[in-house]
């Protein structure tokens, strides 16, 4: 059942991913094996709250999730502390036709990274903007955890845009507390 | 969306946003919720606020999701 589940959401995955084959296969076998690890070490905290299959199944997902993100640290697409600028409007589907509007906007957007964030959060925005780090792939690279990389970005993402909206790039809207 | 509302959608947070921890330790109770149709959204709004935000978490709730919906039960 385990291993089903497993192989479900590698397919699922599968079109994104640089993985095909018997390598998503294997990824799937792993996921499910480490996954029945989990769940036997975490019984005792299963509370009734959902279904038991339910709450089994998300260990299966987290495993696979986790195998992902270690294949894409040993085989980056790009190096992980590269710092391409000129990918940034890419990134937010910017309209080339509009350079001359977005382009001030990004020049600013790049000097808010400059002078706004920690070295911390800047070394996360350039990793998960600029390069396309997936987070998960990230974590490993900084013997972080998901939840402590995701509140360094949702911090630099909170001054990035008050710096923004301070300058009239976009609207200010602190009064709403986002 | 262009780059402008792409930026703008992507800088915004929700100061609901429960966190990864917090949406993963419930992610089994939100995605039985959401399968069987009850407003999850209603009654976690921390977690719905994080999934909508966070890339990887919202792709284990869809993996979860379809887990279920697969007939798995």
């Amino acid at each position: 059942m385990l291993v089903r589940i497993a192989q479900g959401e590698t397919a699922r995955r599968g079109p994104r991913l640089r993985i095909t084959g018997p390598e998503l296969d294997d990824l799937a076998y792993q996921a499910a094996a480490d996954a029945l690890v989990a769940i036997t070490g975490k019984i005792g905290q299963f509370r009734g709250e959902s279904r038991f299959t339910t709450w089994a199944y998300k260990f299966v997902i987290f495993e696979v999730s986790a195998k992902i993100g270690r294949h894409f640290w040993r085989h980056p697409a790009v190096p992980l502390d590269a710092e391409d600028w000129d990918r940034l409007p890419g990134w937010f589907g910017a309209d080339p036709a509009r350079q001359a509007e977005w382009g001030d906007l990004f020049a600013a957007l790049r000097r808010a990274v400059d002078c706004e964030l920690t070295p911390r959060q800047r070394e996360v925005f350039v990793a998960i903007v600029l390069n396309d780090v997936p987070l998960d792939t990230l974590v490993l690279h900084l013997g972080s955890s998901r939840n402590a990389i995701y509140q360094v970005l949702f911090a630099a993402r909170r001054k990035l845009r008050a710096a923004l909206a301070a300058n009239g790039y976009l609207p200010d809207d602190s009064a709403r507390g986002s | 969306m262009n780059g402008w509302s792409a930026l703008d959608h992507f800088l915004r947070t929700d100061p609901r946003d429960v966190g990864c921890d917090q949406a993963m330790e419930m992610l089994h109770v939100y995605a039985e919720l959401v399968a069987s149709g009850e407003p999850a959204d209603q009654r976690y709004p921390g977690i719905t606020a994080h999934l909508h935000a966070c890339g990887p978490c919202g792709e284990d709730f869809e993996g979860l999701l379809a887990a279920i919906r697969g007939g798995a039960y």
